[in-house]
């Protein structure tokens, strides 16, 4: 069952039966939107970044984006860049694997985020979304629906956090200005 | 789909009727113990063999034979029983082999009703043995799985059942063997064959079990164990202890994706190496973390007047150093638990590993045969992180080589190269320079490789000695300038050749005959003997000779070659340095820490070497002639 999430909502990240999640998938997909009038059918193509940033404490400790695939300690991985967006099919078109198992011990939160590297604004993406998927059955536990229209061209996403022993997911959805992850961290201090 | 089973590997079973085939290509009995939740086989009536075929569920063929089809209905199976072995044993005083060593490797398989094999194990590196459990099917959270078992035994049925916690195991392997021959002239055991060697016999000690399970303490006495010995009660057998929750399942050798189990290997040996790495980088990262806050927070202590004078201070401090300690505690305890699987997979992985990738010690060389095809890497030696000093990743480097070889001799930055004089560090270097020169040898099928060596001034005669007296190089080591200059235009006549021919595209325009195997050249004492043109041509051949398989081994100090000044720095910068005692200057790809470099040793008084060597050489006369 799936959660769509609100700005700012909190879910505890637990399985249904009881029990922590071990790995989860952060996916994040997105379309360029048509122009309108004479060749609207061309669009172009727009490349959003998905970046993890790894805390402890808040002060940044490692990152994970695409020329940095895997955190040092492992727990973190990106599967590889996607420089055009999906065109409809509703997959994920970047993914950020947490082995939350592996996550070191002092590292208490994890902070998505995107960024449109061709430095469009989000005006012009479309049914853009975030979801946090259960990597073990492929169930998607909650879902974040970006707001288009936007004059920005990053996203502090959500971030996913310990809460007790196990983890939480707190959706953030706070637009931000950046080419890279380097751009967002006075935007991403606010929120840890 | 049919699984391929590696030693300690299970597989879920289809069906509860299944049929066990085995092949051995020679005489040996089947036989089947059934044991209880606590893996112990309780009494006679729990084993069936040739004298007591049948059992409810599980049937046996009454007599040796090369080839066995064994009916095994699970379901029928009484409900106490947990878990029916396999086993395989060499009847007594036949005219077949007297221990599996000796014998083509048995080869079992599972199959459904259909007779479509659901999984297939073939038992290899059994040497002395005489009785072995091949297979185990056992209950598993009310199903049903197979496991490779591979459990060999040099006292033959008699320690096997005692080893399963049967009582009287003497007495019983006496009947079940007596049954397969007329009771009248059971003989004794044939006596096994003495082995001499004195590597062999410190190696058999080696358990090839699966890593939950604890491996039985045996009489250490080698030879038979007494068959006939009536009334010999064996101390009660703790058997396998009850697996553990699922939750994490116990490693196996192969665990990895790949064509062939050595890709698989392959593939595991560096997921092993890469999460190590990132474990270690786990806990540095936390350790670091740890230490700064600690820092910070008693620098802000003395920052404040005010708790310098008060006890404030002094709680603050012992606050911020209880966290410190709390978070260490926690990441240790991480860490414990990764090096703790990584160390359990790296015990069955150790003892799977094939030649090119086994530690000198590894038994699998005394069942050393020159290879079909050359590995996809071989092993250097072992790496390590001071975390865990105990767990040693082995270092493959791909095959063919992509860079050269460097076994520096000089006087290293470690106190382990410290502790030792110039002489002794010359004299191990040159021994482990052997000792890699062996296995890129072994490694290759007949011929495939051509070692040279280059030796001027003869120093490292000595040493060279396993691969002049065996005969595995094709001149003897070059003497002198005139020999270096051969050698060199030799080689480098061939590079180009074989280039012009990749790039020209034109195999065919090679001269006629001409031999396209690889070629290991190695160099001791540069730059002795060496003109200008002459290292003009070594770095030509560092350079240029890998692609096209001519490959460099250099045992140097570079302090000798310092009077060339910088113009040799690309060459050793090209080539992939290595040290003949450990040392920590080689670095993962991941994370970057520093590896202990440990180089591979034979045995001290070990013959493995030299017999792998005579193997290679004997190949080689056969190729040639």
């Amino acid at each position: 069952m799936t959660v769509n999430m609100t700005k700012g909502q909190a879910i505890s990240l637990e399985k249904q039966g009881g029990g922590s999640l071990t790995q989860v998938r952060m996916g994040l997909g997105w379309q360029a939107a048509p122009r309108r009038g004479l060749f609207g059918s061309r669009t172009r193509e727009i490349d959003l970044d998905a970046s993890a940033v790894l805390f402890a404490e808040k002060q940044p400790v490692d990152v994970v984006f695409f020329r940095h695939l895997v955190s040092d300690d492992g727990s973190v991985r990106h599967t590889g860049d996607n420089l055009v967006g999906g065109v409809g099919q509703g997959g994920d078109d970047e993914a950020i694997l947490v082995d939350l198992q592996r996550v070191p011990v002092h590292i208490d939160q994890i902070v998505f985020t995107v960024n449109s590297f061709t430095g469009q604004t989000f005006q012009e993406v479309q049914n853009a979304f975030c979801r946090l998927v259960d990597e073990t059955n492929g169930q998607e536990l909650a879902r974040y629906t970006l707001d288009g229209g936007g004059q920005y061209t990053a996203q502090i996403m959500a971030k996913v956090h310990r809460a007790g022993s196990g983890w939480q997911m707190t959706a953030l959805g706070s637009a931000a200005n950046g080419r890279t992850f380097q751009d967002l961290m006075p935007a991403i201090l606010p929120h840890l | 789909m049919t699984a391929e089973l590696v030693r300690g590997q299970n597989h879920p079973l289809p069906d509860t009727r299944l049929e066990l085939r085995v092949s051995a290509g020679h005489p040996v009995v089947a036989g089947a113990t059934l044991a209880d939740e606590r893996g112990h086989v309780p009494g006679a009536e729990w084993i069936v063999h040739p004298g007591a075929p049948v059992r409810p569920g599980v049937e046996v063929p009454g007599q040796a034979a090369a080839e066995h089809r064994i009916a095994v209905d699970l379901a029928a199976l009484p409900e106490t029983v947990h878990r029916l072995s396999l086993l395989l044993a060499l009847p007594p005083g036949a005219t077949g082999p007297a221990r599996f060593g000796t014998a083509a490797a048995p080869f079992v398989s599972v199959a459904d009703p259909a007779g479509a094999a659901v999984a297939t194990y073939t038992i290899t590196g059994l040497d002395r043995e005489s009785a072995v459990v091949a297979l185990e099917l056992y209950r598993r959270q009310g199903a049903w799985k197979v496991r490779a078992v591979g459990q060999g035994y040099e006292g033959g049925l008699a320690d096997l059942l005692a080893d399963q916690g049967a009582p009287a195991a003497a007495d019983l392997a006496a009947t079940v063997l007596g049954a397969v021959v007329p009771p009248a002239d059971l003989p004794a055991p044939s006596p096994l064959v003495p082995e001499t060697s004195p590597a062999d016999s410190a190696t058999t000690t080696i358990s090839y079990t699966h890593p939950s399970r604890r491996e039985t303490p045996r009489a250490a006495a080698p030879g038979p164990a007494p068959v006939a010995a009536p009334g010999a009660v064996p101390p009660p057998s703790p058997g396998p202890p009850a697996e553990g929750a699922e939750s994490r399942p116990a490693p196996v050798a192969g665990d990895a994706g790949g064509w062939t189990m050595d890709e698989r290997l392959y593939n595991q040996v560096w997921g092993m190496f890469e999460d190590l790495a990132r474990s270690v980088a786990a806990y540095r990262s936390a350790r670091d973390f740890a230490d700064h806050r600690l820092d910070r927070a008693i620098d802000q202590v003395l920052a404040d007047p005010g708790a310098r004078v008060g006890g404030a201070g002094d709680a603050a401090r012992a606050a911020a150093r209880a966290t410190h300690e709390e978070l260490m505690g926690r990441a240790q305890e991480v860490l414990d638990r990764d090096l703790a699987q990584l160390a359990a997979e790296s015990e069955v992985v150790e003892p799977a590993l094939p030649v090119a990738y086994a530690r000198w010690d590894n038994p699998v060389w005394h069942a050393y045969r020159i290879p079909e095809e050359p590995p996809m890497a071989v092993r250097l030696g072992d790496l390590h992180l001071p975390e865990r000093s105990g767990l040693r990743i082995p270092f493959l480097v791909r095959l063919p080589l992509e860079r050269g070889l460097w076994i520096d001799s000089g006087p290293g930055r470690t106190s382990a190269a410290g502790l030792l004089d110039g002489a002794e560090l010359r004299r191990l270097a040159l021994d482990s320079a052997v000792a890699h020169t062996a296995r890129l040898l072994a490694a290759h099928p007949a011929g495939a490789l051509t070692v040279h060596v280059i030796d001027p001034a003869g120093g490292g005669a000595a040493a060279f000695a396993p691969l002049v007296e065996t005969g595995v190089l094709a001149a003897p080591p070059a003497r002198g300038a005139a020999g270096v200059t051969d050698v060199l235009a030799q080689l480098t006549e061939r590079v180009d050749l074989l280039q012009m021919a990749v790039r020209g595209d034109a195999a065919e325009d090679l001269p006629p005959g001409f031999d396209t195997s690889r070629r290991l050249l190695v160099v001791h004492d540069f730059p002795h003997g060496f003109d200008d043109r002459a290292v003009t041509r070594l770095r030509y051949l560092a350079d240029e000779g890998p692609s096209v398989g001519v490959h460099l081994l250099m045992v140097a100090d570079r302090a000798d070659a310092a009077a060339y000044g910088p113009v040799l720095d690309p060459l050793w910068r090209s080539l992939l340095r290595l040290t003949p005692v450990p040392d920590d200057h080689l670095a993962d790809p991941w994370v970057g820490h520093a590896w202990t470099y440990e180089p591979p040793t034979v045995p001290p008084g070990s013959a493995v070497l030299w017999q792998v060597l005579g193997q290679v050489a004997e190949a080689r006369r056969r190729d040639l002639s």
